[in-house]
């Protein structure tokens, strides 16, 4: 099958100084960029309109051409190639998707194929075989766009971009034109797919939030073409390189970088458990070395049952009835950011988090989430890992057929 | 003074064989001799199908070459337009006759007249229709690596059929009808029936031959829909 099954390893993008003047031009588009997407990483440029982000894009396929500079693509410079040679080796999705409505789904993907003259068994069993790996039934091979719907054209769309498995794929505002809820699934699909696939890719968008969401590192451009800031998610929120990048990251940027951490990812209180008819003593004991000053009394399967009272530490042995409703419980893979809601919809400083069987491993609290808050951007994980994780965890979003 | 000529040439046709006597007399519409001289209008029929056949696929041929020319040649549009229109002005009766000179009487000249009158339909539409294939399919074809060639003919003109062939149907129906005067340049087709002095005032006769005319314009539509829907069986497509 050679490469139609395997995988063709990631390549690192490098821009050196590249400026884009258009002629008449007052200022130049994009002006010496300079940055590396490592290989394998997802680079989101984001930045205001006319920022210059869609044209810095558009110049590792060659779309437009640059004035000055470089980039390279694993080390070779896209001004050696020959513009149409070189884009079929790069995955290639537009907000408008830009499927072809004269052509089924099955010949839509193998638009790239058939450029390179694959044989006509080859592109339909490839075309199977993406249709499945980006979530779609087989069926969909022989319709026509115009029957599907606006989240299945993304998907195909993206199944078009990796029909030969390129190493780069370059991605303009891809979710743009999706409504919100299939928005927040696509990209979720699609990160967990990148988990999978691990392509350099570098994403356009406007939007802050699906930068940080998206991207293992992001590119804040401002109008006149220059570069911001490039770092790490975390890292922007933290630390924020100018006035400019501050302001565009928004000024709920410590509530943002919450979005990037799970509740497994930070230290955690410890708490006392006891079960009902345990002899008071020793659980006044551990309650006094926990974190938490309180006990939580638990089922038979360390279960949170509800938080005991003060007054039930005082009798000899303790009684199931004197105790509050544990509200709300945390899952150990939950987003921080969520945790923190379900905190304040309970009106509650603190939660038992538990883990895959439901079993209590720990209590959040908004000391917690502060603290996590401020810790150091290297203990952020990355869009993918968080995408990956979630895989592994199978808590992510459903991978139903459809919507709308 | 051909024109005189031709409109002098009385047929004993009309009065040769069946049909009511005194009702032919009258140049009347009389379906008795419709129905007895209706063979002697086959021959005519089929030389106006063969000259909008031949004229119009001659004329798409080259309308649809200069269309794609300038579709990649921009500046061709405004010059070429301007051509095609003037010549779509000039009378056809006048066309006929100032392609005699040339072509000499019979079918030649009247398949050239017919050809230029297509120009300026077709070749808008192919024009227009090219046009009007969305910014992002165009942006799509190239960004995969499509070379310019293969963009237009894989993408762009398959994207242009409806209004390419819009453009045809307005052709078709133009050059049957056209077609009738043809007969001036000495060519076949109904016209002939249409354009002799005896005939024209003859109501039966005037009846079959534009009928038939029309008819032919109708048929020759849908042959041209039919192929349309084949072209295009995406567009049938619904929503599932």
């Amino acid at each position: 099958m050679g490469e139609s099954s395997g995988r063709s390893s990631a390549e690192t993008i490098e821009f050196r100084d590249v400026t884009k003047q258009y002629p008449g031009g007052s200022e130049p588009a994009v002006d010496g960029l300079s940055l590396e997407v490592p290989a394998g990483e997802i680079c989101v440029l984001v930045g205001p309109s006319g920022c210059g982000k869609t044209t810095a894009m558009r110049m590792v396929n060659r779309m437009i051409d640059m004035t000055s500079g470089d980039i390279l693509l694993g080390g070779r410079s896209v001004r050696d190639r020959k513009p149409e040679e070189l884009r079929r080796e790069i995955g290639y999705v537009i907000q408008q998707i830009g499927l072809f409505p004269h052509r089924t789904i099955a010949d839509n993907i193998s638009t790239v194929p058939s450029l390179l003259g694959w044989s006509k068994a080859r592109m339909s069993e490839r075309a199977d075989e993406l249709l499945e790996l980006v979530g779609l039934p087989r069926e969909m091979r022989d319709r026509y766009p115009s029957q599907l719907s606006g989240g299945q054209r993304q998907r195909v769309g993206v199944a078009r971009a990796l029909a030969v498995d390129p190493p780069v794929m370059l991605m303009d505002e891809p979710f743009g034109a999706i409504d919100p809820i299939n928005r927040e699934r696509l990209q979720n699909e699609f990160l967990r797919l990148q988990a999978e696939l691990r392509k350099t890719i570098v994403f356009v968008t406007h939007d802050i939030d699906e930068a940080i969401k998206m991207g293992d590192r992001i590119a804040v451009m401002q109008v006149g073409g220059k570069l911001a800031q490039f770092a790490p998610p975390a890292e922007l929120l933290m630390a924020p390189a100018s006035p400019f990048v501050e302001d565009f990251v928004g000024a709920d940027r410590a509530l943002k970088r919450l979005a990037l951490q799970r509740v497994r990812d930070i230290d955690l209180w410890t708490v006392a458990t006891c079960r009902t008819g345990e002899p008071t003593a020793g659980v006044r004991e551990r309650t006094a070395e926990a974190d938490l000053d309180i006990a939580l009394l638990v089922d038979e399967h360390q279960r949170p049952v509800g938080w005991l009272s003060e007054r039930g530490l005082t009798g000899e042995r303790i009684r199931s009835e004197l105790r509050s409703p544990a509200d709300p419980v945390v899952d150990l893979d939950d987003i921080l950011r969520d945790a923190l809601s379900d905190l304040l919809a309970s009106e509650s400083m603190y939660g038992p988090v538990v883990g895959a069987q439901g079993e209590v491993v720990g209590v959040l609290s908004m000391q917690v989430i502060s603290q996590a808050v401020g810790s150091a951007p290297s203990e952020v994980p990355g869009a993918t890992e968080l995408a990956a994780s979630e895989h592994v965890n199978g808590a992510g979003d459903a991978t139903g057929p459809d919507e709308e | 003074m051909s024109a005189a000529l031709v409109i002098a040439q009385s047929g004993g046709f009309v009065r040769e064989r069946g049909g009511d006597a005194s009702c032919v007399a009258n140049d009347g519409f009389c379906p008795t001799w419709i129905a007895d001289n209706l063979d002697r209008y086959w021959t005519p029929l089929l030389e106006h199908l063969y000259l909008v056949v031949v004229s119009v696929g001659i004329g798409f041929a080259i309308a649809f070459s200069l269309g794609l020319l300038a579709h990649r040649q921009r500046w061709l549009i405004a010059p070429l337009t301007g051509v095609t229109s003037a010549l779509y002005t000039i009378p056809s009766i006048a066309m006929f006759f100032l392609l005699q000179p040339l072509l000499g009487r019979g079918n030649a000249p009247a398949i050239v007249g017919l050809a230029i009158y297509t120009q300026v339909i077709i070749f808008r539409n192919v024009i227009t229709g090219l046009a009007n294939v969305p910014g992002e399919m165009v942006d799509a074809a190239s960004g995969m690596g499509m070379t310019k060639n293969q963009r237009l003919f894989r993408v762009e003109v398959p994207l242009a059929v409806p209004e390419i062939l819009a453009g045809l149907r307005i052709a078709v129906a133009t050059t049957v009808g056209l077609a009738a005067f043809a007969a001036f340049a000495g060519a076949g087709g109904l016209g002939q029936k249409l354009i002799v002095a005896s005939l024209i005032t003859f109501k039966s006769n005037v009846v079959v031959a534009g009928g038939m005319v029309t008819l032919l314009a109708a048929a020759l539509d849908l042959a041209v829909l039919g192929f349309q829907r084949l072209l295009t069986p995406w567009r049938r497509a619904v929503a599932a």
